[in-house]
């Protein structure tokens, strides 16, 4: 086992090593003060919160705690997207805070975001006196009910004295194998509780172990499948940046010479300048990627649930292909492809197994040459003619020049966030921040607020829309207090403009609900909140505003006025072949 | 205004051949494959601890699990309690519902038992009292036992493996079934085979209970 794996130790034996309260006994603190404590314990920096009625106590503990960066956010909404791309970019566990009933209810959908990609996240609500619960009280929802489906693991805390260690397992669960969200719902008496229990460091609950090494047979058959194709694949899922194993993959893909295609939580982990890297594959990934995936007859898929948008129709995804599945949650493998090598671990570890057990590279020269060629028959490309509106793909790539590699990319949901992952390339893990399985429209900004608090010295970019924008618009108030240096771009096209583009396709243009011509004027928005605003009409404004946009020291908006009628293209119908993508909607 | 990228349109590209099976299974384009579903056991050791049930079924109903039964009872560890499941499912399927199960944080082990396992479930049901005799014999050829009888109804206790109880249910059928109250399946491995892969230390553990009281 390698040290993470070392986690998977009970709880008991964990906490006598960590506290050693032999002597002294410990000082009276209450519920919401260990509920602190095991925060700092566990080597948190900052938290993501609303404060309300029944997380008080909480709140009161934080009030000593200067080492605990606290950022008022706007909307729990708003807070739980920031922890979310605090925990992406640290690896460690993003904390958010709400209280109870409609602060709890409205981090759900956070949370349901976080779990559909596997985001390490912790919650923290507060809840109403443990014997209110049950009647209906003010402000009282079940909220383990409510989130347990949408958290790795929830709890209801019992009492001051285990509350503490409660928050570490929540904390330990959130980020250890798989990470996802877990939440601790805090009664007001067990956070106004007195103790005199100290808690230990973060610890995984009994019976939880998790695989980090794959079943050496299996890594051998997987191994010699690879040596003997002729078509191999790396298909690259979002677990290779959540396990640390960009290095791992790049060092064996080159090493093997082996294609590379991401899937979009994985944009960033092999760099998307390089001759084997074919960029994402899916719904609107590249024409190339796609085709390689469909043509390949080895695909060693690392880290991924295939997930339909990247699928298509499963009877032809990877229809001739050997699938070697890579992952560290069992339940992953077979579920939606079924995997003739499934080999369950750690990511990096896993690569590192394969890179030993292959004796020669597979012999492959034709089908490098294949993809290449496919690179440049189906090359992204987008027409510019500059007497027309502003062609979005163009701000993006304008973005991308400006900015140095490490800048940090984080969107909404929609027609922008397929621009700026397809125009804006990519060559660093942890440089792409959105909503990729739950599509949350409005993750943008607060991920952006939670990325530049996380990265502090990292260049912060958010790519909006219009109608996602709107959604969290209020979270720009926090950036404003906090004096985050981020850059929204908003591409606007007045109109929710994905919907748009599939009611012109599959709904013969009935364009119901989906054109915002009433959107307000985001510079003047952007100013009466305090940011520097600014707008975008003209080709020949986009460098310059861009530039000062970046330079203004500060939360800045720029409102960019694009094509409306621009699509997203290549685009593969949803259930369908994905070597079939449709390169302008005459195709579809 | 032109729209999109340029390329070869669809027809004109060279499109795979192969195919798989809706269940994402590579098919032999000479056999294809048969995914027929079956009935089996699975067997799950829990932690007694409050929202396992709830956790276990919202799964079933989440993930769309094909379940026959579902039971729930406590162990001699204090600790554990054993839920007892009875699906019909595809290979695949039941794959997924192990897993599926193994990762839910209580659930501490999982199994799918062997067709020779010790499967039982337990009926009680109540007919109308007109035939007594013939009621009581029909009790008698199942191994029956009357639990309550009255002037109208009489109340049944039949215990047996499913095939046992739907036969004598249909077998009640003739007396007209006023009420009844099934417990669905509950199993264990046969001979000395553990239910479950954490069953041993479960033992030892019940073990140390018992030497500490």
């Amino acid at each position: 086992m390698s040290e993470r794996g070392s986690t998977a130790v009970p709880v008991e034996e964990q906490t006598t090593t960590t506290n050693d309260p032999a002597d002294e006994p410990s000082p009276i603190t209450t519920g919401a003060q260990s509920v602190v404590q095991a925060l700092s314990v566990a080597g948190v920096n900052a938290l993501f919160g609303v404060q309300g009625g029944a997380i008080m106590p909480v709140y009161d503990a934080l009030y000593a705690e200067t080492d605990l960066q606290h950022v008022t956010m706007a909307h729990e909404q708003g807070a739980a997207h920031a922890a979310d791309a605090y925990g992406q970019l640290t690896g460690e566990p993003g904390v958010c805070l709400a209280t109870s009933g409609p602060g709890a209810t409205n981090l759900v959908t956070g949370l349901a975001d976080a779990d559909m990609d596997s985001d390490p996240v912790i919650a923290l609500t507060g809840q109403v006196p443990t014997e209110l619960v049950g009647h209906d009280a003010f402000q009282e929802t079940d909220t383990v009910g409510v989130t347990r489906p949408v958290t790795k693991a929830n709890y209801f805390a019992e009492d001051a004295d285990s509350v503490g260690d409660l928050v570490g397992k929540a904390y330990a669960l959130a980020r250890e194998g798989r990470p996802g969200p877990t939440l601790v719902d805090l009664p007001k008496d067990v956070t106004n509780g007195e103790t005199d229990q100290t808690p230990g460091a973060p610890a995984l609950p009994k019976y939880h172990e998790i695989q980090e090494i794959a079943d050496e047979s299996a890594v051998e058959a997987a191994a010699s499948a690879l040596e003997s194709s002729s078509k191999p694949l790396v298909l690259a899922g979002g677990g290779v940046i959540k396990g640390d194993a960009t290095e791992q993959l790049r060092t064996f893909a080159k090493r093997h010479e082996i294609p590379v295609v991401t899937t979009m939580p994985a944009i960033g982990s092999f760099p998307e300048d390089h001759e084997l890297a074919l960029e994402w594959a899916g719904m609107h990934g590249t024409g190339y990627a796609n085709m390689a995936i469909s043509h390949c007859d080895c695909l060693l898929a690392i880290g991924t649930r295939f997930d339909d948008r990247l699928t298509g129709g499963i009877e032809t995804f990877a229809p001739a292909a050997e699938i070697i599945h890579v992952d560290i949650d069992p339940s992953e493998i077979s579920k939606n492809v079924a995997a003739d090598h499934p080999l369950i671990g750690d990511a990096g570890t896993v690569i590192e197994q394969l890179a030993s057990a292959m004796e020669r590279s597979p012999s492959a020269a034709d089908w490098r040459t294949q993809c290449q060629h496919w690179k440049s028959t189906y090359k992204m490309s987008y027409d510019c003619p500059k007497d027309g509106p502003i062609k979005p793909q163009f701000v993006v790539e304008a973005m991308d020049e400006l900015t140095p590699d490490e800048t940090i990319v984080t969107t909404g949901v929609g027609q922008h966030q397929m621009w700026a992952a397809q125009y804006w390339t990519y060559t660093e893990p942890r440089t792409w921040i959105s909503s990729h399985g739950l599509g949350t429209m409005g993750y943008g900004l607060p991920a952006a607020i939670g990325a530049k608090v996380a990265c502090p010295d990292q260049e912060v970019v958010c790519f909006d829309g219009d109608g996602s924008f709107l959604m969290t618009i209020e979270e720009l108030s926090v950036a404003v207090r906090e004096n985050l240096d981020i850059t929204v771009c908003v591409l606007n096209n007045n109109a929710v403009g994905m919907v748009r583009q599939w009611q012109d396709a599959f709904f013969e243009e009935r364009r119901m609900a989906s054109e915002y011509p009433w959107v307000p004027a985001f510079d003047k928005l952007a100013e009466s909140f305090g940011a520097a605003g600014f707008t975008i009409q003209e080709y020949d404004e986009v460098a310059d505003t861009l530039a000062a946009a970046r330079s203004y020291d500060g939360p800045s908006i720029v409102d960019v006025f694009i094509d409306p009628e621009e699509n997203v293209y290549p685009m593969v119908k949803s259930g369908g072949n994905n070597a079939e993508f449709a390169l302008s909607e005459e195709q579809l | 205004m032109s729209q999109g990228l340029d390329g070869p349109a669809p027809k004109e590209r060279s499109l795979p051949e192969a195919r798989r099976s809706p269940e994402g299974i590579r098919l032999d384009p000479s056999t294809g494959v048969e995914h027929t579903p079956r009935r089996t056991v699975i067997s799950a050791l829990v932690a007694h601890e409050p929202g396992v049930l709830s956790e276990v079924s919202g799964l079933v109903s989440r993930r769309q699990f094909n379940i026959e039964s579902l039971t729930v009872g406590s162990t001699t560890n204090p600790e554990t309690a054993r839920i007892t499941l009875v699906i019909e499912e595809s290979e695949q399927g039941i794959r997924q519902v192990e897993t599926q199960l193994k990762k839910l944080l209580p659930v501490i082990s999982v199994r799918e038992l062997n067709n020779d396992a010790v499967r039982r479930e337990l009926v009680v049901l109540k007919v109308h009292a007109e035939g007594p005799e013939q009621v009581h014999a029909i009790t008698e050829m199942y191994d029956g036992t009357v639990l309550d009888a009255g002037p109208r109804t009489i109340t049944v206790e039949i215990t047996g493996d499913e095939q046992k109880i739907d036969d004598a249910i249909d077998a009640y059928g003739q007396f007209g079934i006023r009420e009844i109250a099934r417990t669905g399946q509950t199993a264990l491995a046969r001979g000395d085979e553990w239910t479950t892969h954490a069953e041993e230390s479960r033992y030892e553990r019940t073990t140390t209970v018992h030497t500490n009281d």
